[in-house]
């Protein structure tokens, strides 16, 4: 049994994967995932009649995505982990909506690009390998000019997420051809955390609360005074 | 009652535990000046994403040296503002979820509460009623305390903190970062009398600073000095003996004011020797903490929490920080 969370976007869900089904919650609650994700995991474990304790990992969107966003998934995660002497499965956001993806529409090849402000998107390429979506390659983030199109002309993507929206007209030029389907609505959400948490839990990637981190891909966050001498004229 | 207090609001992670009964029982604190250094002051977004690296590791290792664990905490503490909302949110959302899932009550306490309480953890503690100065980076206030959680604003800075302008004058000598400590290190070396910089609105009725102009005199005064390195610590003796000077000079007149018998200082700029000793002489019983407590810390989180806690404080399970959180909004425990 997995519990999962992820807050990574101005969408907040909790979901806990027993092998009876999978008890979630989501909901669009921009600046307020910090008031419900603690009730949202409650009600989650309420409805799978699970306790903390009974659930085996605790699984969540480590990123990319908003900043703060991801680090009170990881924060939550961590203080629960530590709180029941469990351990944790960072889930990839990029990865769970590529997931849902493939569960909701059979998606098995997926590109997805999520806004990352400052003309810049988060960037992943999944296939379906092995019964679940997995990278082919690094996640980045990069300006959508630069996004690397797909090895074969005329194979079948499907494209996800708001960076589709945002940069239509960037990225629809150079990947129209390769595209079958765009969904722009889908926000990294905790039952496909989850889903992908079971395979790397049978797959024993499980890792000390301590040891987990967010991650940002965009690590550049400010100048040295180094760099700012260096920029003036 | 066990309180483990979690500090994250700026760029210090602390993490303590804190009895009731026998004090505090183990500290520990991860300093992040030199991950800010390179940037000439505090990132935002750095502070937080070295908090989340170090609360866990640091909460296992206070554990360790109070030889406790989870299960032996009564209660958990965290600094809900005011700070940086970034760096606050990560304390908050590791100390609240903690808390939620050891089913034990949560407290998010006041970062200027708690160093304000913070000589309670000395071994001859003030007792209420008393008079506090808080005077630090970021605040420069005269607080009347008559019990706990009851703060009565005598007067505060209208603009610069007493540190703030210790740091950017520091800046203006070209001093290194964080420039405070380093600049009352250079006016140990100073010579007294030889420049007099004014003592900003002390020639005014009641409790108010405003220490922004002493960083344009001293700017001047070293502009029109030979520029020798005699020069910079005399000039930064004379700034340092005009904050000193004018924080003893409000001191007086809160103690004057309100007749506490007691003084409490905290904050960083508590740390300062000459300000210690200055204050040292006023009519009024005067506590410190220690000067590893001035600072930012979790053993003062653990504090004011467990005396919030101990008194029936609550909060559902919401995560929840206060950036922008005045002193005086507090209510009495």
């Amino acid at each position: 049994m997995i519990l999962a969370l992820d807050t990574s976007s101005e969408a907040c869900s909790a979901a806990v994967w027993t092998p009876n089904g999978c008890f979630s919650r989501f909901e669009l609650t921009p600046k307020a995932h910090t008031q419900l994700i603690l009730p949202m995991i409650e009600q989650v474990l309420l409805e799978a009649n699970v306790t903390l304790q009974q659930i085996e990992a605790i699984a969540f969107g480590c990123g990319p995505g908003a900043f703060t966003g991801v680090r009170i998934a990881t924060g939550v995660a961590q203080g629960l982990a530590l709180a029941a002497d469990k351990r944790l499965i960072p889930v990839s956001t990029l990865a769970a909506m590529a997931q849902q993806a493939y569960q909701t529409q059979q998606a098995e090849q997926v590109l997805v690009a999520l806004d990352a402000r400052m003309g810049e998107v988060y960037w992943g390429s999944y296939g379906l390998i092995d019964g679940r979506m997995q990278p082919l390659m690094a996640e980045c983030v990069i300006a959508p000019n630069d996004a690397p199109l797909p090895p074969a002309v005329a194979s079948s993507w499907v494209g996800v997420g708001n960076g589709w929206r945002q940069y239509e007209a960037l990225l629809m030029p150079r990947f129209v051809n390769y595209l079958t389907d765009i969904q722009t609505d889908c926000l990294p959400n905790a039952t496909y955390v989850a889903q992908l948490a079971v395979y790397a839990y049978q797959q024993g990637e499980l890792i000390d609360p301590a040891l987990v981190e967010p991650v940002y891909l965009r690590n550049k966050v400010a100048l040295t005074t180094l760099e700012r001498t260096a920029l003036k004229p | 009652m066990i309180t483990l207090g979690i500090e994250t609001s700026c760029d210090e992670s602390g993490v303590a535990v804190y009895s009731t009964k026998q004090g505090l029982l183990s500290h520990q604190l991860f300093s992040q000046i030199k991950l800010h250094a390179e940037y000439g002051g505090v990132v935002p977004e750095l502070a937080s994403r070295d908090h989340i690296r170090r609360v866990l590791p640091l909460i296992k290792q206070t554990l360790k040296e109070a030889d406790l664990t989870l299960a032996d905490i009564d209660g958990i503490a965290y600094t809900a503002g005011p700070g940086l909302i970034g760096a606050l949110m990560t304390g908050a959302s590791i100390a609240r979820s903690l808390a939620w899932g050891l089913n034990i009550p949560a407290v998010g306490v006041h970062h200027m509460e708690g160093h304000l309480l913070a000589p309670l953890l000395e071994p001859n503690p003030p007792q209420f009623p008393f008079v506090a100065l808080l005077v630090s980076g970021g605040h420069t206030m005269l607080v009347d305390v008559p019990r706990l959680g009851e703060y009565h604003l005598l007067g505060e800075s209208v603009d610069d903190a007493a540190g703030e302008a210790f740091d950017k004058t520091a800046k203006l000598l070209g001093l290194d970062y964080p420039g405070g400590p380093l600049l009352a290190k250079l006016a140990l070396q100073g010579r007294s009398g030889l420049y007099r910089f004014p003592r900003p609105m002390t020639d005014r009725p009641g409790c108010d600073f405003s220490f922004s102009g002493l960083k344009t005199s001293t700017l001047t005064a070293w502009q029109n000095s030979t520029q020798t390195e005699q020069d910079k610590a005399d000039i930064a003796r004379a700034f340092e003996e005009a904050v000193v000077d004018t924080l003893t000079i409000k001191c007086r007149r809160a103690i004057e004011q309100t007749g506490r018998k007691q003084l409490v200082v905290a904050g960083g700029v508590g740390a300062n020797q000459r300000l210690r000793a200055q204050l040292a002489t006023l009519p009024a019983q005067v506590f410190f903490p220690r000067l590893e407590f001035c600072t930012d810390n979790g053993a003062m989180i653990a504090l004011a929490g467990a005396l919030r806690l101990a008194a029936g404080a609550m909060e559902p399970p919401i995560i929840q920080v206060r950036p922008r959180w005045p002193l005086m909004e507090l209510s009495a425990a």
